[in-house]
Parts: C-alpha cells; sequence; structure tokens
C-alpha cells in the first residue's frame, strides 16, 4: 500500500500518514524498571553474559557517546564472537565506522536484527549489501525513546558506556579520563531495558552530580577502558572555507533575519558540520551587533554554541550529546549547560519537548525532492550513509525548518524528483537554501508573504531543479533490489519508506 | 561599473564551474601567474568551453591574459573568439606592451568584425607607475589596476598592510584614472583570513579615491563591496538632492544649510546611479 | 607515447591518450552509475569534432562538468598532434 508520503509499503506494516498523526493516538508506555535486587559489580563481560544468561534472540542495547572511541560494543562483540551466540537483536542508538566487530558478525548470523537511528562506515556496507539476516530498523532519535518506552524496542540487556560510576550504581557522563559529557540517548535504555549494566573505567566512592540513576543499574562492570578519548571527538571546530558552503551560511542568515527570527528570547539548532558552523558563527555577528539575547540553543552541542553561552548571548543549551571537549568540559562545569535525555529531546510524546519549542533549525540533506521530501539515509545508489538522528524529530517540532546544501556535489544533483529514500517527509522542510537560489515549501505561505518585498533570489523547486541539470546534465536511472533489508521509522513508528539491498550492478 | 572583482584561477573546475555565485561585480578568469606554465593550454581550453557551454556566466567577465612577449599571447587572445569576454586585463602593461597588444586587438577587430574590446592595465611594475597618466589617456583603457605584490618586489620593500610603500602609486593611479575618467581598481589583500586588515585596506584605498578592488578569496567580497558601495546616508541625501533640483528646477539652492549646485547635483546623480547598478536601492 | 591532461582534482578528471589501431574509450568515473552515457557522448563528440581516429582514451574522473572533460580531452588531443 502507498503511505502518506506516496512510498509502497508492504502491508505487514504501519504506513506513515503524516507527522501530526501521533496525536490521534495514544501514549503507550510499560513501567519503568524497578529493580528487585541489590547492584552487583563484575570484572568482566564473561560474567555479564554468564549472570545475565545472555542469550541467543536477545536484544542488546548500546548508545553511541563515545562514538568512533567506543570499545563497549567492540568488548561485547568479542564475547559473542566466541560464544558463538546467534540471531541477536541489536539496538545501538547510532552504529559508527569504528564499530567493526559487527561487521563479522553480521556476515555470521550472530546478529540479524538491528534498530538504530544512524549508520555509517564497514557495518553500513555490510548491511547495504543484504547480509543482514533480518530486518534493519531505522529509528529518529526521538523516536527510538518512544519504541523503547512503549515496548516496541523491548530491550533484554542494556550496555551502558558510562565514563564515571559511583558505588551506588549512579552514573556520569561529565568526568573520568573517557569523559564525554551528558548521556541523553541512554537513558531510556537506562529506565526501560529489562536488565541495565553501566560499563566504566572509573569507579569513584560517590558523586554529586550524575544523570544516570543507579536505582535502575542491576550492574555495573569495572574495566580497564570504555573508549579512545580520541575517538569521541566529532564534528569540527573549523568554520568551512569552502567559498560554496560561506556563501550558503551567510544567505541562510541573511534570510533567517529578514524572517524576524533573529530576535530576543529566541531558540535554534544546527548540525556540526563546517557549513552549519558558518551558520552559526553569522548569526552570532548579528546577535553581536545588535545585542540580542537568545533563550536557547540545543542539540548535540559544539564549542561555537558554548562560547556563546560563555559570551550571554544563550541564556541556556540543552544537551543531548557534547560534541567536543569544549562542550564536555562547559558541561560539567556550567549550570546553564543543561542535559535533555532522548525522550525529552524529540519523543512526539513527551510533554513540552525541546524540539518543539526551537524557532528554527538548520539542517542538512543528501537529497531533497520536489516534494521537499529530505535523505540523509542513503546515497543515490541505496548505500547506507546516515540516518535521521534528531533530523525529522527537529524538522517536525521546530517552527521554521531550513535544509542547506550545495546544489551539486562532484556532479551529483541533490535535488531530485524523488528522492532515492524519504528519512524525513516534506511537509516538515520549510525552506532549502543553495548557492543558486532559495526555495519556500509553497504550504508556508507566511514565509513567502514576508519575503514578498525582499530582494532574495527565490525559486520553485523545480526550477532549482532545471538549474542543476542545465550543469550537470540529467542523470541515469538508477537501478533498484527487489531485496527489502529494512525500514525507515518516522517518529511516532510508522514506517516513512523501506530500504532496499544495493543492486548487484553496484556493489565492487 | 563596479565595486569588487574576483580572480579565478583558469585552471581550477571547481572554482570556474561556480563562478556566477559568489558576490563580486565581475570575475577575473586567470591565465597568467595562477597558472602553472606548463597548464597554459589547459587553462585557457577550461576557460574556453565554460564560456561557450554554460548559460549563468558572471555579470562582467575579464581575462588576465599572459604577457604580450610570452609565447601564449596569441593563443589567449584567441578566446575572444568566445564573445564572452568584457575586458581583456593586462599584466606588465606599459606604454609598449600597450601599443603591441592595441595592434594585435585591431587586427582581431577587423578580421572578425569585433566590437572595440576594452582593457583594465595592470599598474605593476615602476616603469608603468612613470607611464600611468600615458596609459590612462589611451582610448582602449577603461580602467587601471594597482599591482603591489610585483611592485613592492621591484622596490625591494616590505608589503604592510598600512601601506605607506605603495602610497605614491596609488596615488598616481587614482590621479590617471580620474583625470581621464575611467576607474581605478585597488592592489588585491593578499592575507585571506585578516578580516581586519583587509576592512582597513579597503577603506584606505577608499578614503584615497580607489573605486573598486580585486579579491583573492569570495570570502573577501563582502567587506570589499560594503565599502565601496555608497552608504545609505548618502543614498538618502543623494535622492534627496536629485529631487529637490528635479521639483524646483533651480540649479543652485539650499539643502540641509548647505549650497547645492551642479557639480554636488552630479556627484548626487553618480551615487545614484551606483547604488541603482548594485541594487542597494 | 601517452599523451595526458587535465588532474584527479575534484570536479576535474585526467584524461590519456595515446593511438592505437582503433579508437577504445575507457572511463572510470565516481559518477559513472549516473552519467557513464553522458561522459562517453562528450568524449565521442569531441572526438569528432576534433578529427580524431583510431586512439586509446582514458577518462579517470572526478566528477567533471561535460565541458571540463571536453576541454580536457581537446588539450589532450592538441599535446599529441604537437608531437607527432
Amino acid at each position: 500500500m502507498l503511505n502518506g508520503v506516496g512510498r509502497e509499503i508492504p502491508n505487514s506494516l504501519k504506513p506513515f500518514v503524516s507527522s501530526d498523526d501521533y496525536k490521534n493516538n495514544e501514549r503507550r508506555k510499560i513501567s519503568k524498571k524497578n529493580k528487585q535486587s541489590k547492584t552487583v559489580f563484575f570484572s568482566s563481560y564473561d560474567e555479564v553474559f554468564d549472570s545475565f544468561h545472555i542469550d541467543n534472540k536477545q536484544t542488546l542495547s548500546f548508545h553511541h557517546h563515545l562514538r568512533n572511541g567506543d570499545l563497549v560494543i567492540q568488548e561485547v562483540c568479542k564475547v559473542i564472537k566466541q560464544k558463538d551466540l546467534k540471531e541477536l537483536h541489536f539496538a545501538p542508538s547510532s552504529i559508527f565506522p569504528s564499530y567493526t566487530e559487527m561487521v563479522e558478525l553480521i556476515k555470521n548470523k550472530n546478529i540479524t536484527n538491528i534498530h538504530t537511528n544512524y549508520i555509517n562506515g564497514d557495518v553500513a556496507k555490510t548491511i547495504s549489501e543484504g547480509y543482514l539476516e533480518g530486518q534493519l530498523i531505522m529509528n529518529t532519535h526521538g523516536g527510538r525513546a518512544r519504541a523503547i518506552e512503549s515496548g516496541d524496542l523491548s530491550i533484554d540487556v542494556a550496555f551502558i558506556a558510562c565514563p564515571t560510576v559511583d558505588k551506588l550504581a549512579n552514573g556520569s557522563g561529565a568526568i573520568g579520563k573517557n569523559a564525554c559529557g551528558t548521556l541523553g540517548y541512554a537513558i531510556p535504555d537506562l529506565e526501560y531495558a529489562k536488565k541495565v549494566v553501566l560499563v566504566t573505567d572509573n569507579l569513584v566512592e560517590e558523586l554529586d552530580h550524575y544523570q544516570l540513576d543507579g536505582k535502575f543499574v542491576d550492574a555495573v562492570l569495572v574495566v580497564d577502558s570504555i573508549g579512545d578519548a580520541e575517538g569521541i571527538v566529532s564534528g569540527t571546530t573549523q568554520i568551512t572555507k569552502d567559498p560554496i558552503g560561506l556563501k550558503i551560511a551567510k544567505d541562510c542568515s541573511v534570510l533567517l533575519d529578514q524572517l524576524g527570527l533573529i530576535k530576543n528570547g529566541f531558540s535554534m539548532q544546527t548540525g556540526a558540520g563546517k557549513t552549519s558552523l558558518a551558520v552559526v558563527s553569522y548569526v552570532e555577528k548579528i546577535m553581536k551587533e545588535r545585542i540580542i539575547t537568545g533563550e536557547f540553543g540545543s542539540g548535540g552541542i559544539t564549542k561555537a554554541y558554548v562560547d556563546m553561552l560563555e559570551s550571554g548571548l544563550f541564556n541556556k543549551l540543552y544537551d543531548v550529546q557534547c560534541f567536543d571537549l569544549d562542550a564536555v568540559k562547559s558541561f560539567n562545569k556550567n549550570s546553564n549547560h543543561l542535559a535533555m535525555s532522548a525522550s525529552t529531546y524529540g519523543n512526539p510524546f513527551e510533554e513540552d519537548i525541546i524540539a518543539d519549542k526551537l524557532d528554527f533549525v538548520v539542517l542538512g540533506a543528501t537529497e531533497i525532492d520536489l516534494n521537499f521530501n529530505v535523505n540523509v539515509t542513503t546515497d543515490v545508489l541505496g548505500n547506507l550513509i546516515g540516518g535521521s538522528g534528531g533530523h525529522s524529530d527537529i524538522a517536525k517540532g521546530a517552527d521554521v525548518t531550513i535544509v542547506i546544501s550545495p546544489l551539486i556535489k562532484s556532479r551529483i544533483p541533490i535535488i531530485k524528483e524523488n528522492v532515492t529514500t524519504i528519512t524525513t517527509p516534506g511537509e516538515d522542510v520549510d525552506i532549502f537554501i543553495t548557492e543558486r537560489g532559495i526555495a519556500i515549501n509553497p504550504k508556508r505561505k507566511d514565509l513567502l508573504e514576508k519575503l514578498k518585498n525582499s530582494k532574495i533570489n527565490i525559486f520553485s523547486m523545480e526550477e532549482l531543479l532545471e538549474k542543476t541539470h542545465s550543469m550537470t546534465g540529467v542523470p541515469a536511472k538508477i537501478k533498484k533490489d527487489d531485496r527489502i533489508i529494512g525500514h525507515i521509522e518516522y517518529r511516532d513508528g510508522t514506517v516513512i519508506d523501506v530500504l532496499r539491498r544495493v543492486h548487484d550492478d553496484y556493489i565492487r | 561599473m563596479f565595486r569588487s572583482l574576483l580572480f579565478i584561477p583558469g585552471n581550477n573546475p571547481s572554482m570556474l564551474q561556480n563562478a556566477d555565485i559568489f558576490m563580486s561585480d565581475g570575475i577575473i578568469f586567470d591565465l597568467e601567474d595562477a597558472v602553472d606554465i606548463n597548464e597554459k593550454d589547459n587553462a585557457r581550453n577550461l576557460v574556453e568551453t565554460y564560456l561557450l557551454t554554460t548559460k549563468d556566466l558572471p555579470k562582467t567577465i575579464v581575462l588576465r591574459i599572459n604577457p604580450v612577449n610570452s609565447l601564449f599571447i596569441e593563443d589567449d587572445l584567441q578566446l575572444l573568439m568566445t564573445r564572452k569576454i568584457d575586458y581583456i586585463l593586462l599584466p606588465k602593461s606599459n606604454m609598449i606592451s600597450l601599443y603591441v597588444l592595441d595592434n594585435t586587438l585591431s587586427f582581431l577587430e577587423r578580421k572578425n568584425n569585433f566590437k572595440k574590446i576594452k582593457l583594465i592595465c595592470l599598474i605593476e611594475e615602476a616603469k608603468a607607475v612613470n607611464e600611468v597618466e600615458e596609459i590612462a589617456k589611451h582610448t582602449r583603457v577603461e580602467g587601471l589596476l594597482l599591482g603591489a605584490e610585483d611592485l613592492t618586489n621591484e622596490l625591494e620593500v616590505e608589503r604592510t598592510t598600512v601601506g605607506n610603500e605603495i602610497m605614491y602609486a596609488r596615488s598616481k593611479v587614482i590621479f590617471a584614472c580620474a583625470a581621464n575618467q575611467i576607474i581605478a581598481i585597488d592592489t588585491p589583500f593578499t592575507d585571506i583570513s585578516d578580516e581586519e586588515g583587509l576592512e582597513y585596506d579597503c577603506s584606505n584605498a577608499k578614503a584615497l579615491g580607489m573605486k573598486a578592488k580585486t579579491a583573492i578569496h569570495p570570502s573577501q567580497l563582502d567587506i570589499i563591496n560594503q565599502v565601496f558601495s555608497p552608504t545609505k546616508k548618502m543614498i538618502k541625501w543623494a535622492q534627496s538632492v536629485v529631487k529637490t533640483y528635479e521639483k524646483t528646477g533651480k540649479g543652485v539652492f539650499q539643502y540641509e544649510n548647505k549650497m547645492i549646485d551642479k557639480p554636488v547635483i552630479e556627484k548626487a546623480k553618480k551615487i545614484i546611479e551606483k547604488a541603482k547598478t548594485f541594487d542597494l536601492l | 607515447m601517452i599523451y595526458q591532461a587535465g588532474s584527479k582534482e575534484s570536479n576535474d578528471c585526467l584524461i590519456t591518450i595515446k593511438e592505437s589501431s582503433e579508437t577504445k574509450i575507457h572511463i572510470d568515473s565516481i559518477v559513472g552509475h549516473l552519467f557513464y552515457d553522458q561522459i562517453l557522448e562528450a568524449v565521442k563528440e569531441t572526438l569528432k569534432e576534433q578529427n580524431v581516429e583510431n586512439v586509446d582514451v582514458t577518462v579517470e574522473d572526478k566528477g567533471a562538468l561535460d565541458y571540463t572533460i571536453r576541454a580536457r580531452l581537446i588539450v589532450a588531443i592538441k599535446r599529441m598532434k604537437k608531437n607527432v
């Protein structure tokens, strides 16, 4: 059957209707875990496996706060390999290129099903080529929180890497040799997994401040190292030098200004890429010139936002994960640098979520189509290269959702008649900014009205597509494989698109 | 009319394919210094096919050719056949090179039925500074561009942000241009990460009488355009003056306690024209 | 003897050409799945316009637009002709 964005969805799945449709449904919640016994302390992964009877077909979850520096998922994979457990269901909040141990486990059917919000690197390649026996389900950050609290994603054991844990099993990410700051994505796992293990390399007597409450923790595993601090830093602190990126960022800031969005009390979120950073820097300049104070910045927090908090340009930061060590430091010392959980960030059923309070967000796109649907999950051939993360959550929540991208990347047009894969529905995307002009979603008549007398070059998406093709030529049609390897779950749990194996012609 | 001209290396496809999007009033496609001696043919052919096949071209197109006494000059000038080039930028200009180029261009114009080809002369030799008034008088020459890097090399002095070392040359270029009603274009500011320095350099050049500046990176264009545009206040003043003049029909009147006469009215008209061209109204 | 023009920088391509008993065109492009036919067409047309036959052409493409491919091929041909 066709879903609300015109994609063919197998009848066994619940089709996406619209981004507002969740309002027609009740919030479902399983009860939060009520720990029966005292927390136990382990010193090896094997002990955890033995004492929690981790077995075939179970669901294990992880978070991605240590990003490319994570060793916990790697170590768990090694134990699975050694025990040769089969048909496991993995639910890491994201999958990074460093999670190489998963590859063989997928090929050997040790791991056969995966839930995640973002996927990149060798694991992505392995799944794109069809090696995952079961299905890959891609969630949004808020959607994962919803899936866990509703019981749709039932976790047997959550392995939560935690930079510091105390003897009462309370956990904090703010300190320790592998400090990574806030642990927002791990909160749903902590509260709802059947068994929770905090994995740490820094056990202390007692923590004054902690984010993870020991009352949910069944076990603490103390190991030599949970991560490699070098790999934890992601994002970038360098503003782009690419002239195209700078031009897009500049035009974005001019547009924000003309729409009156940079005003006292405003709130914003941007990505952590180099072009986003340039947008932040232009916005900062405008704020300083006009003496404007914003209410908050949110998201994965970077140094750029920390600097703005410290110079009083923002009252608060809401941080679901720290992108660099400056953010980690600030999170540890600044009481206005606040943690948010995946649920308070973007769960559609949670009250007063941060996503809904945002005035505007600036997001990226791998592809965007004539209906403003955005793909950040696959490339044009269908290879998995990312995923929503918070993309769909804040696109829905923010008053004005802006997507920025060059029109062309290495001759590949970013605009398509139809995107290869729909991650975020076009109904939630308001403005598309490119180096050659801006398109505004026709349904946002209010924005068009505000820009009526402005000198900004506004085009229709069709015009931008034509401009692109006049430069690149019209690309050939891509062959699609028949086999469905998974699907993308919108934040309310409905299916917005399916994922297909990459066609043999494109696998080297 | 322009405030800013951006240099783009002729052999760089990434920059070339985006030449139309930068906020410069014109683009200088460079076949000379920014191109390796072994890649001159590559650069020339790339710029040629780009000009012939691209729909959205920059507003003003300037081609910096190689020096007239180089092996490349004949092939470089073949790019005039694209009929897309607004100005030739002549490096190492002096009365001799200008004479040679003028002859060649006159021949090409007759042969191909071209309109008169316009020149911007790059003043980057001590000899050129001495001859600048004559160069500026030449009927083909529509602008002079000061090239401070080569000039300070020749003088064996250090190039500084304050620019005392090029004060004389700058002023000579400015006066020669003003006297011949052609455009004085300032030398590029070479430290692309120093925004403050760039702003100072632009303001300084403008205060002395430069009317435009070259950029070597797109990120410099914002500041250059800003400094070389008439200010909002000036535009408002000019509009009021011209309006009063048109309404009263008087050639001499008082405005804001100041005497307005013909030269002031002309100045006001010029400002409005500029503001129109640069889309500032 | 081979002749080359262009580079392997992004949005550029490196063309290698040599004489051969028949015309052979080999294209290795990072966007081949989307633009193979267009690149081949650009190469064929340019060879025809330049009246070149019996050459072996290799295009190593990093996302160059058609005019860049044409320009690079023209230079490679000119370099070859100069030396023949």
